[in-house]
Parts: structure tokens; sequence; C-alpha cells
């Protein structure tokens, strides 16, 4: 389809602005533009079509199944839309004064009492942007606590070779240097390489539990014991929070502080990639640390962005926990768990599983040996998904598994999606066997065929030019 | 209710296929003293309606001010209807990531148009997917712009209080330092900056307007900067760049800016939009997604995510960055806030707000008692004097006008194309008779 810019006409507007009711200032002749922007020139009818047809070109979660591994594709409830659009949330300044947005703070205190409860956190931060964002955050409260007791010598953050790459950026963003071990066979914590590596420099350890691989380490308690008795700091990564909520706490896992993915967890939209809003939470002890706006709250305390956080992303997230409530959100994790389970119990027996017992919320499949006897790989298998009109689930990760890939079907699925997407991967299984090319040349019926990666890495266009 | 379409029936069919007797069999590999033997203390679900209810009620506690005349970093200008719209739609609001190009042309078309109006608006020739928000885009390409010897980072103290703060958390994080180069008249102070401008510099952040809302002299402030072998980062108003220098033609190495002017609301600060780009040159150290052209197999056009050589999934700890989600669908916000008002109505809104701005200043200015703080160039932000400063924003509050953002030095003042003349006389004459008394 064309491009905006290839629909543009010369002279084409919307009328939006009235005459400007009062005498235009002048701008100093060195301070104006040269060039005006090349921006569209559309009427409003061609922008509704042109944005008609690339929404018809988008798969969101409203469209169908999308199982993608460490991502929590659930359903984004309407009513959370609703309340997000209310204008007595959409029409408030951030610098109002206090009198004038007691009801967004009511908003933020609610979802962090509800948030720090469902945890075991003890404070709550809702500035960091996403969930890289709050992992940033975090690291920077581990930091901060070690530097405040005057403590400069830990040098390492410790980091599962298992664990999404977040992980490792983070810690290199705040100085630290990583450390990574190698899982157990099982996918769990290795303890003998853990300890190995535990010491006067370990500032602290990364995790996320249940891990990447979808299983809950049974040595949680024995691995938070020994990163605090070396006088490190526990991190936990709430990407996999939806398979616990109601179940299990980190906070009484022993860890000392977290992130979680409000767009993930809680439901508010990803937005084709965001906004989301990665709240941070913390047990007492590193409340002080927390980050505040310099504008909004004063000097002194690290800060992430401008203001307070996405904020109409927690108008979201409260509103789904307000509608889920305490009975409510244990039944998402554990039938995010239960679909988890039979999901994978329905592929049982085609593709390989890369740990065969009971999962939490994903689990992984490995195609090595399939690859090796047929030829067809993760990818080839991923892309044939997408003529079902099945999303692929999140393809080569984590790494430890080769030929992953990783689902999720979350909570909001039904049972015939998940009978339907088990006998498409059991066909495509069988499909592989006999005829690998038509799998290689997949997907035959999607927007477009498979692009040419390379070619776009190597002759960069990134933008549109006449 | 949990948004959970099997029945009680389906799911103990569905434990039975597993082979297990219970849910909570589903969790044994939990220890099972951690688990948690008691309900969340929590409130009962809701239904809809009293959902509904109950964030109407937070939101009625908040007051909403039909007239702004504060900005400060969040502006609030009109938001056409078609802009509001277009980022509901379901498909553009509930994807992902676009990973997957096959399934997800619309969302990285989409992406690529923005990366394009954004170079347009900013000059630069390579704009990313979007990053959190103008104050960590700053953050970020002050980290960008660091190398092995070069690690010092300057910063004007005319940029907005939050952007420091942020540029200084992530400059702690590295261990890196930040230097702020002082102000004289409200604008950045040339001398000291060629002053700092020590080898180990290795960029200066220039925010325009300022946060004090003058205009500085970019060009002769980023011809210093880059005689001393650094880069310049500057920070824009988007809405001004319908009809101000670009930073491109300022000779700005990067350009960032905080999207949210582009159709987004004021939202209690967020989700907001950080833009961000930059020249050819430094394309490879620019972080975040970026979408790029290609073809497919079948030789057809083709949109991907490209360079992801750079990213946090592909280089771990060797990552220019972390950052993995980004404001997608505030980005493409913008992009139709751009398309819908097009070249001539951004120009048209920019003047307006200037207009507006000037009408206020010289309409507060004339009061006894009331003086302009900085006389430079501005757009449309000013400060002034104040007297009585909180009796006059009350009786302003109390006739649903939110006034300027007392400051140290007075009171920040702002006025968009939004604000009528009669609302601003309205103002101008509550400022009077307060003062009059």
């Amino acid at each position: 389809m064309k491009l905006i810019f290839e629909k543009s006409v010369p002279g084409r507007h919307c009328d939006l602005l009235p005459k400007c009711d009062v005498p235009y200032a002048a701008l100093p002749e060195a301070l104006r533009r040269e060039t005006a922007p090349a921006l569209p020139e559309m009427s409003e009818v061609d922008l509704s079509r042109h944005y008609t047809e690339l929404n018809q070109r988008v798969h969101g979660v409203n469209c169908g199944f999308y199982p993608l591994g460490s991502c929590t594709m659930k359903y984004n409830p309407r009513i959370d839309e609703d309340m997000a659009a209310l204008p007595g949330f959409a029409g408030v300044h951030p610098l109002a004064p206090a009198y004038a947005v007691e009801g967004c703070r009511e908003v933020l205190d609610t979802a962090a009492r509800y948030l720090c409860e469902t945890t075991g956190m003890d404070g709550m931060t809702f500035q960091p942007a996403a969930g890289a964002h709050g992992e940033f955050t975090g690291v920077l409260l581990i930091k901060q606590y070690h530097e405040k007791r005057g403590d400069f010598n830990r040098s390492k953050i410790i980091v599962p070779d298992s664990a999404h790459g977040t992980n490792p950026a983070t810690a290199a963003m705040c100085g630290y240097d990583v450390v990574n071990i190698p899982s157990a066979p099982n996918g769990c914590v290795d303890l003998d390489a853990l300890r190995a590596v535990l010491g006067e420099d370990t500032a602290g350890l990364m995790l996320t539990n249940p891990n990447t691989v979808g299983i809950f380490d049974e040595n949680i308690l024995e691995i938070t014991r020994l990163v605090h008795e070396a006088g490190g700091l526990c991190y936990y990564d709430g990407a996999n929070l939806n398979a616990i909520m109601g179940h299990v706490r980190p906070g009484d896992m022993g860890f000392d502080c977290i992130h979680m993915n409000l767009h993930k967890t809680f439901a508010t939209p990803h937005g084709g990639g965001g906004p989301g809003a990665g709240a941070v939470g913390c047990k007492d002890f590193l409340q002080e640390f927390l980050p505040a706006s310099a504008l909004m709250d004063g000097e002194g305390r690290i800060q992430l962005r401008s203001f307070a956080g996405n904020f109409l992303v927690v108008v979201r997230a409260l509103t789904y926990l307000l509608t889920l409530g305490r009975e409510g959100i244990p039944e998402a994790s554990q039938n995010a768990v239960l679909n988890a389970n039979y999901l994978m119990r329905r592929i049982q027996g085609s593709f390989d599983l890369a740990y065969d017992r009971i999962c939490m919320h994903e689990f992984v499949l490995d195609l090595s040996r399939y690859k090796a006897e047929t030829g067809v790989s993760a990818l080839d298998v991923a892309k044939s998904l997408i003529d079902y009109g099945m999303h692929p689930p999140t393809m080569y990760f984590p790494l430890i598994v080769h030929e992953a890939l990783m689902l999720e079907p979350t909570e909001t699925e039904s049972k015939e999606t998940l009978d339907w997407a088990a006998d498409i991967f059991r066909a495509l299984y069988e499909l592989g066997k006999t005829d690998p090319e038509t799998m290689h040349e997949a997907p035959h019926h999607a927007q477009i065929a498979r692009p040419d990666e390379v070619r776009a890495a190597r002759n960069p266009v990134l933008r549109w030019q006449k | 209710m949990s948004y959970i379409p099997s029945t009680q029936a389906e799911r103990q069919e569905m434990l039975r296929a597993i082979g297990v007797e219970s849910f909570r069999e589903l969790y044994r590999d939990v220890p099972q003293e951690m688990l948690l033997e008691r309900p969340l203390d929590l409130p009962e679900g809701m239904s809809e309606l009293e959902v509904q209810r109950v964030m109407s009620g937070m939101a009625a506690k908040n007051r909403i001010f039909p007239t702004m005349l504060r900005g400060a970093g969040a502006y609030d200008h009109f938001i056409p209807a078609i802009v509001r719209s277009v980022p509901a739609k379901e498909e553009f609001l509930t994807a992902y990531t676009p990973y997957q190009a096959e399934m997800s042309q619309g969302v990285l078309q989409s992406i690529f148009e923005y990366q394009t109006m954004i170079c347009e608006l900013t000059g630069m020739d390579v704009s990313n997917a979007s990053v959190y928000d103008g104050a960590s885009a700053a953050a970020e390409a002050a980290a960008m712009c660091r190398d092995r010897k070069r690690r010092v980072t300057l910063i004007s103290a005319g940029a907005h209080p939050d952007t420091i703060n942020t540029v200084r958390t992530y400059c702690y994080g590295t261990g890196d330092e930040l230097r702020i180069v002082p102000l004289k008249d409200g604008k950045t102070d040339p001398e000291a900056l060629r002053e700092m401008l020590t080898p180990e510099v290795a960029s200066f952040y220039l925010q325009q307007p300022n946060f004090y809302g003058q205009l500085e002299d970019a060009e002769a402030l980023g011809a210093l900067v880059h005689e001393a072998g650094a880069m310049v980062v500057m920070g824009c108003n988007p809405i001004a760049l319908g009809i101000l220098k670009s930073p491109a033609e300022c000779g700005a190495d990067v350009a960032v800016g905080e999207g949210q002017p582009l159709g987004l609301p004021l939202g209690f600060g967020g989700p907001y939009l950080g833009f961000m780009a930059t020249t050819t040159k430094h394309m490879r150290k620019l972080p975040g997604r970026i979408v790029g052209e290609t073809v497919d197999a079948k030789g057809e056009r083709a949109f991907v995510l490209s360079l992801q050589a750079r990213e946090q999934h592909i280089r771990r700890e060797k990552a220019s960055s972390n950052i993995c989600s980004n404001e997608a669908l505030c980005a493409l916000t913008a992009a139709v806030y751009l398309a819908t008002m097009g070249p001539e109505g951004l120009a048209e809104c920019a003047r307006q707000c200037m207009a507006k701005a000037q009408y206020l200043r010289e309409g507060l200015c004339a009061i006894p008692g009331v003086e302009l703080v900085y006389g430079g160039a501005s757009f449309h932000e000013f400060v002034t004097t104040l007297p009585r400063r909180d009796e006059v924003l009350a009786a302003l509050e109390a006739a649903g006008i939110l006034g300027g953002l007392p400051i140290d030095e007075g009171v920040l003042w702002c006025a968009t194309e939004k604000v009528s003349r009669t609302e601003l006389d309205r103002a101008i004459a509550i400022v009077k008779e307060v003062l009059a008394k």
C-alpha cells in the first residue's frame, strides 16, 4: 500500500483552528526556519482511510490468539480505555496545585497499595515508563543502597544465562559488570555456579521466577538467602508475574525490589510497542531511594523521566485490579497456568518439550531434533502459523534452548482456541516431515512474504524520500 | 470478573487432561511454606458498572481548569477529533511490538511514516521509533554521545528541571559526570559554556525554547561546542519547529524532544513521547527500535525492524541502551497529528501560540507591579514577577483558569493556540483586579 506521503496532495488540508484573534508576534529572522517540514497534506477523509487501511494490516489481541511467550498478551478490557479517557484524568496538568489532583493521587496510592499487597513489597513508584525502565530503576535502588552504606566495592550483578536481554543491558547502564551464570539442566539456577561467583563484590542478582522456561525455581529461598549472605540484594524481574499472583509473592521469596509490567500482567494494551508502565516496588529499607520528579517533588532523588510516570496506563491497570479484585487476581493466574499446561499437553507428542514437567504460565518447545530430521526450523514453524491467523510464539528465546518456541497462552483464551492452536501445531509437525519446502517459504497468505532483513540492515532506508 | 472464558466444567476437563486433580497441584514446584494461604487484602471484584462508578468518582476529585495558562513541560493544545480516534482502533491499540513483520505491516509502516515526519520536523537524517519521553530522550542522547575519552556531559541550566535530573540520574548509573552551564539573563551564558568545554566533554544539551520560554542562540552555542570537538544535542518543542529554525539548521548532532504537544493529552504527566533523531554518521549509535524499508521474497515493498544489532536482545550487556518497549501508540498519535495539521497547520498553530503568549505578556506587564523577568525573544512561555502571587493564582483558579507556574524567579506563564482572546482578557482582568485591591 502507498505511504501517507505518496497520497499527499499540495494544498489539501483540514480546517482546525479559528482565525487568530490577537495580533501575530514577530519571530526574529535569525530564528526562523529556512525550509518548511514536508509533512503530508491531507483531507480528513484521506487520513481516515489511510489509517483504516494500515489498521487492517495489524494483528492485535482482539484479532486472535497471540501466544507470545514472556509478553503476556492477554485481552485488554475496553472499560480500561474508557476510564483512561475520562476528562477528569486526561485533562489534568501534572503541575496543577495539590488540591486539584487529589483524584490522581488516589489512583496512584490505591494502585500502589494493591500492587504492594500482591507482590509483598512495602513501597512503589510509577515513574518508570516500561519494564526495562523499571529494571534500571530497581538496580539503581541497589546501587544507592550500597553506596549509602559506604560500600563502593560491589561491582558485579549476577544474571542467569536464561535471562531477558534487558537484564544484562540494565546492569551495564548502572555501571556494573555482568556475571552470567549457567543454568542447571532443569533450566533453574545452578546453586553451585551461583555460590562460585558470590562474594564481596556482589551487588546483586537479577532473576525472574518463574524463569524464562516457565519453571518455578524450587530453590528460590536458598538462592535469595545465599545472595543476602554475600551482602548483595535480590532484584525480581516481574515479566512472569502473571503465573503467581495471589499464590506466592516475590517479597516472600526473599526479593528486595521488583518491577512489574502493567502492560503485561495488568492487562493494559501494548499499543504496537508501548506505552507500558514499569511499576517498581521495594522493601521498606529501600524506600528512601525511590525516584521523584525534581519539578513536582523537589531535588535530591533519582529520576527516570519527567513527572510521575505513565499515569493513564496506571488508571487502566487500577481499573483492571478493581474489576478482578481479591478472587479474580489469583483466578487469573491459576487459569494462565492451567491454559499453558493444557496447551503443552495437547501439543506433546509432536514437537519436543524443552522440559517435560508441570509448567507455570508458559512453556518452551525445543525444535532442534525436529530440525535435524526435517530441516524445518523454529522460524519456519513460526512463519507457517501466520497463515492460520495465529501470532507466532516468541522465537529463539531463551538462549539456553536451541530452536526454541516459547508459548504463553494467558488466561483469557478459551479451551476451543487452545484446541484449535494445538491442532495446528500438530498438523504443521506432520507437514514438515512430508513437505518442508512449503514451510521454508511460509507464510503464503500474509500481508507480505518473508522480508529481506539483511538488505534492510546493509542498505538502511529509514525514512521516505521523494 | 477475570475475563476468563472457560467455564468451571471446562476447567475441570482441562485439569483432567493435564493429569492433575486440582489447581493446587499446578503449583507443586512452589515450596509449600511459601504459598499464600490467605486471600489478598484487596477489595472484592466488581462488576463493570461498579468499577466505572469508583473510577469516575476518583476522576471527579480532580479539578479541571477550562483555561490553561500553565505549561512547563506539559502543554494544553487543541487535539483534533481524528487524532483521538485513530490510536483507539483496537488493532493498533492491542498489538505487540512488530517483531513478526508478515503480520505487522500496518504498525511498521506507521512507524516508518512517523520516523519520516520526525526527520522532516527536525531536519535530521534518521529517527528512531520513539523513547519514553523528552527527559529520558535527553539522557539517552547524552549516553550515545559518550565514548572512551569523552565522558563528561554538559547541560544548560535552562533545560527543564526534570530533564536535568533525569540526565543526572543516567550519568550516575554509568558513573559519568554532568556539569551544568549557567544562564545569563535567562539564556545559556556563552562565555561560561566556552570555559566549560574541556577535552573530556562529550556533548552539550540545549533546550529550545528553554524552560523559561527564552529562545536560545542555538547556532552560536552549537558552533562553540563543535569547535571544542564535542557534540550538540538539542531538545526541541515540536510545535515551535513549525516556524523555528530546525535543529539540523542549527547544526545539532542529535535532536530530541517531548512529543506530548503533538496530540497527546496532559494526562497528569503521561504517557508522553520522546522523539529522537540524528545524522547518518551517528545512526548506528541511536538507541531504540528503528523501522527500515526492504523488499519481501516476491520483491514487494516491506517494512521491518532494522539495525537490531544495536539492541539489548542481541547485544545484551554491550547494547547501547536497555530500552525495549517504547511509546509506539503515542508516536502513532503524533504522526496522525502532524499529518492532520500539515505543514501550514503546524506553522499556524505555532504562530498562534506565539501571538497569544505575546498578548498575555503585554496585558500582564501593563499591570503595575508585574514585570517581565527575561526580555529576550520567546515562543509561548515567559516569566514575570507577580506580587501577592498565591492570592492572584487562587483568584484565577476560582475562575477556572490555571495560572502560570510559581517558580523561584516569579511565575512561568504559557499560552497556546487553544486559549481565546476573551479568555486572555478575563485572566488579565482578574490579575489586575486582585492587584488593585
